[in-house]
C-alpha cells in the first residue's frame, strides 16, 4: 500500500505559542475524589489541576488507583465523594457519551480497538459524534451521507498522515502488532479533535524504538493539535521527559506534584515508588 | 484477461467509498444483473422459478434481516421465523380487511409490525448477551408460533388454520405466473438490498459493528449502545417481516403457521454462517447454498440410482447441514465469502503472485 496514491493533506498550523502552560487556566479540576468499591478505598480525597495545553502525568505503583481516576474523569466510574470539573463544569455525574460530546478522549491500558474493521473504520468512529445525517439519509446513501463521508475520510486521512499510519489503513486491526493497535487506539481518540485526551499506558509493550515514536506522537498531537494530555505511564524515563507536570499516585493518594526534576527529587516519591522494584 | 491490470488501488477518497472498489467487478456485476433480469426469466422453466428462485431471493431477504443483527449488530437472533409471521399475518390482515392499500405497501406495513416486535423482543438485548439472548429470542419465536396458532382473529376466523391467499395485483398487473412473480420479488429484494448496503457503508453499519465488537468502546465513541441495539433488531426484523409476507403471498400462497417454525429461523441462521456473518453478499451465497443443496443431493441419489427411498434423502441432507455447519463455525467462521475473498485476491494480483 503506498501513502501518496491519496492526497495527502496539510498538517494544521500550530497555534501561536502559548507554551507556558502555568500561565493557562485549569482544563480539568479533581477535587477532594474518594471512590471505593464495597469496604476497598481505591481513591482518597485527590486534588488535581490539569492546566489547558499540558502533558500532565500520573505515576504510581500498580494497583494505586491511576486507571480507577481515569475512569472517574471520563465518566465510567462515578466518584463516591468529590467533585471533577472540566472547562469549569461539574462533570462527575455525566454520562460517558455526554463526556464525549465535550471533548474528552482516551486509550485503554488493555486494547479497546473494534477489532474486525480497519484503520480506517476504527479511525472513522472516532468521528462518530460529528456525523449527523439521518437513517433515511444513510440508507439512501448519495448526497448529504456520501458527502459526509467523504468529508470525515479527509479529516481522518490527516491523522492517518500524522500518525504514519497510510501502510496499515485498510487492514484488519486485531491482526496488527500490538504497537500498531497502541498508534491506531491513540489515532481514534486523535480523530474526534479532542481538548482532553486520557492515555493509559499507551506504551506498555512497545519496543524502545516504538516508545520513542509514540512519545514524539504525544508530544506533535499536544503542541500541533492543542490536545491536553493526561498520561499514566510506567517508564520513568519518558515520563520524565515528556511531561509538563508529573502528580504520584500511591494506595489511593495522591503523595507529590510538581515538574520532572521536583519529583525525581521527592523523597516520599523515591520511597514509594521509584525505590519499588517493578 | 478481466484482471489484466493487477493491484490496481483506488486513487482517490470517492472511488474507495463505491460499492463495489474495482471496475473489472462492477462489469461483472452489471453483466449478472442483466442476466438475472433479462436471460433468467426468459430460459427458466416454471418450476425452476417458482420452486427454486423465488424462495430463494425470498429467503435472502431474510438472511439479510438476521446478518445485520446478528452478523453486523453482533446480536444473537433465533426468532426470524416469528418475526416472519408477524409480517405474514399482519399483511394478511390489511390485504384482506383493507382492499384499498396497495399490496405492496401492505408488504412493507407487515414488515413495519416486524420491527416494532423487533424493538420489544430485542430489549432483553440490552441485558443479556450472546447465549441468554438467544434463548429470550427462542422465547419468542415460540410466542410467536403460540399466537398465530391459537387466536384466530389473525386468519380472520377461517375453520382452518391454514387460508388461502387471495390473488393480488401491483401496479394494475395481475401477479399470477410465476415470471411476474418473479419480476416482483426481484424489485423489493433490489431495493432492499441496495438500501441495506448503503446502512452497513455509512455511520448507521460502522456504530452496530463497534457495539459488535466492543461495547465499552463503543460508548467512549458516543454510541448510544441500547438505541443501536434497538435499532439493529427493529431493521433486522423489518427485514424479516417484507420475507415473511413475501413467502405465504408470492411464494406459497397459503398462510399457515408452520411455514414459520423455528426449522426456517434455523435454516435462516444456516444461511448466513455458511455464506458469510456480516456480510450482505454472503446472506445471498448461503440462500442459494442451503436451498440448493436438497435438489443437488436428491439429483445425485437419482442419477447414480442409489437405492436409497426420499425419506432417508431428507435425513441426509439433514446429516450434511450438520456437518457442513460445524465445518463453517470451526474452520471458517467467515464463510463462502471469505473463501471467495481469498480467491478474489489471488485472482487480482495475478500474474504477479505465481509461484508464491
Ligand atoms: N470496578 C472495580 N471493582 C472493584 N475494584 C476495583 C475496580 N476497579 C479498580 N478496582 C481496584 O482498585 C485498585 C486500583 O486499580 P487501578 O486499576 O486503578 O490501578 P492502577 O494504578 O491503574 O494499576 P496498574 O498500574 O496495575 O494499571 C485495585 O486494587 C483494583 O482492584
Ligand atoms: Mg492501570
Amino acid at each position: 500500500m503506498n501513502a501518496s496514491e491519496f492526497p495527502t493533506p496539510p498538517l494544521p498550523t500550530p497555534p501561536l505559542p502559548t507554551n507556558d502552560a502555568s500561565i493557562r487556566q485549569a482544563l480539568v479540576a479533581v477535587q477532594g475524589v474518594s471512590l471505593s468499591f464495597g469496604g476497598n478505598t481505591v481513591l482518597s480525597n485527590v486534588d488535581l489541576n490539569v492546566r489547558s495545553g499540558e502533558i500532565y502525568s500520573i505515576i504510581g505503583p500498580n494497583g494505586a488507583g491511576k486507571t480507577s481516576l481515569l475512569n472517574c474523569i471520563n465518566g465510567f466510574y462515578k466518584p463516591t465523594a468529590g467533585r471533577i470539573s472540566f472547562d469549569d463544569k461539574d462533570m462527575s455525574r455525566l454520562s460517558v457519551s455526554r463526556l464525549a460530546r465535550m471533548g474528552v478522549a482516551r486509550t485503554f491500558q488493555n486494547l479497546a480497538l473494534f477489532r474486525d474493521l480497519s484503520t480506517i473504520d476504527n479511525l472513522l468512529l472516532g468521528r462518530n459524534l460529528m456525523m449527523k445525517t439521518s437513517f433515511a439519509q444513510a440508507a439512501w446513501y448519495w448526497g448529504a451521507t456520501r458527502n459526509e463521508e467523504l468529508n470525515h475520510r479527509a479529516a481522518v486521512e490527516e491523522t492517518v498522515h500524522l500518525l504514519q499510519l497510510a501502510g496499515v489503513r485498510d487492514a484488519t486491526v486485531g491482526r496488527l502488532s500490538y504497537g500498531t493497535q497502541k498508534r491506531i487506539e491513540f489515532g481514534r481518540a486523535l480523530a474526534s479533535r479532542p481538548k482532553l485526551i486520557l492515555l493509559d499506558e499507551p506504551m506498555a509493550g512497545m519496543t524502545q524504538v516504538e516508545k520513542s515514536e509514540m512519545s514524539a506522537f504525544i508530544r506533535t498531537a499536544n503542541k500541533l493539535l492543542d490536545v491536553t494530555v493526561i498520561l499514566i505511564e510506567h517508564d520513568v524515563g519518558i515520563i520524565m521527559d515528556l511531561s509538563d507536570r508529573i502528580a504520584v499516585l500511591d494506595r489511593g493518594v495522591k503523595i507529590a506534584e510538581g515538574s520532572p526534576r521536583q519529583i525525581s527529587t521527592d523523597e516520599s516519591v523515591i520511597a514509594a515508588y521509584l525505590g519499588t522494584d517493578h | 484477461m478481466l484482471y489484466r491490470i493487477a493491484r490496481r488501488l483506488p486513487s482517490s477518497h470517492s472511488d474507495s467509498l463505491r460499492i463495489i472498489a474495482r471496475k473489472e467487478d462492477r462489469a461483472i456485476a452489471l453483466v449478472a444483473g442483466l442476466f438475472i433480469l433479462l436471460v433468467v426469466p426468459a430460459i427458466a422453466g416454471d418450476y425452476v422459478l417458482s420452486a427454486l428462485l423465488i424462495p430463494f431471493l425470498i429467503l435472502s431477504i431474510a438472511a439479510i434481516g438476521l446478518n445485520l443483527v446478528m452478523g453486523y449488530a453482533g446480536q444473537a437472533s433465533l426468532g426470524t421465523g416469528g418475526f416472519m409471521a408477524v409480517g405474514a399475518y399482519t399483511s394478511y390482515k390489511l390485504a384482506t380487511n383493507i382492499p384499498e392499500i396497495p399490496i405492496v405497501l401492505d408488504f412493507f406495513l407487515g414488515g413495519l409490525a416486524a420491527a416494532l416486535a423487533g424493538i420489544l423482543f430485542g430489549l432483553p438485548s440490552l441485558r443479556l448477551k450472546a447465549f441468554y439472548l438467544a434463548i429470550s429470542t427462542l422465547a419468542f419465536q415460540f410466542f410467536a408460533e403460540w399466537l398465530f396458532s391459537k387466536v384466530s382473529w389473525f386468519w380472520n376466523d377461517n375453520a382452518s388454520g391454514v387460508v388461502s391467499i387471495p390473488a393480488f395485483d401491483v401496479l394494475g398487473i395481475t401477479i399470477e405466473g410465476p415470471r411476474q412473480s418473479y419480476y416482483l420479488v426481484c424489485a423489493i429484494v433490489a431495493i432492499m438490498t441496495l438500501a441495506a448496503v448503503n446502512l452497513m457503508r455509512s455511520h448507521v453499519g460502522r456504530r452496530w459493528m463497534a457495539i459488535r465488537d466492543n461495547e465499552t468502546a463503543a460508548r467512549l465513541m458516543g454510541i448510544s449502545v441500547p438505541a443501536a441495539k434497538l435499532q439493529a433488531f427493529a431493521i433486522s426484523s423489518f427485514y424479516c417481516g417484507v420475507a415473511g409476507a413475501l413467502w405465504s403471498f408470492v411464494y406459497l400462497k397459503t398462510l399457515g403457521v408452520s411455514s414459520y417454525s423455528i426449522d426456517i429461523s434455523f435454516k435462516i441462521i444456516f444461511m448466513i454462517v455458511i455464506g458469510g456473518m456480516g456480510t450482505i453478499l454472503g446472506s445471498f451465497i448461503g440462500a442459494a447454498f442451503v436451498l440448493l443443496m436438497p435438489v443437488v443431493l436428491n439429483a445425485v441419489t437419482v442419477a447414480l440410482s442409489l437405492p436409497i427411498d426420499t425419506g432417508s434423502v431428507s435425513s441426509l441432507e439433514q446429516i450434511f447441514f450438520g456437518v457442513l455447519v460445524i465445518y463453517f463455525v470451526l474452520v471458517e467462521p467467515r464463510g463462502i465469502m471469505h473463501l471467495l475473498g481469498k480467491l478474489h485476491k489471488k485472482l487480482v494480483s495475478w500474474p504477479l503472485n505465481i509461484g508464491r
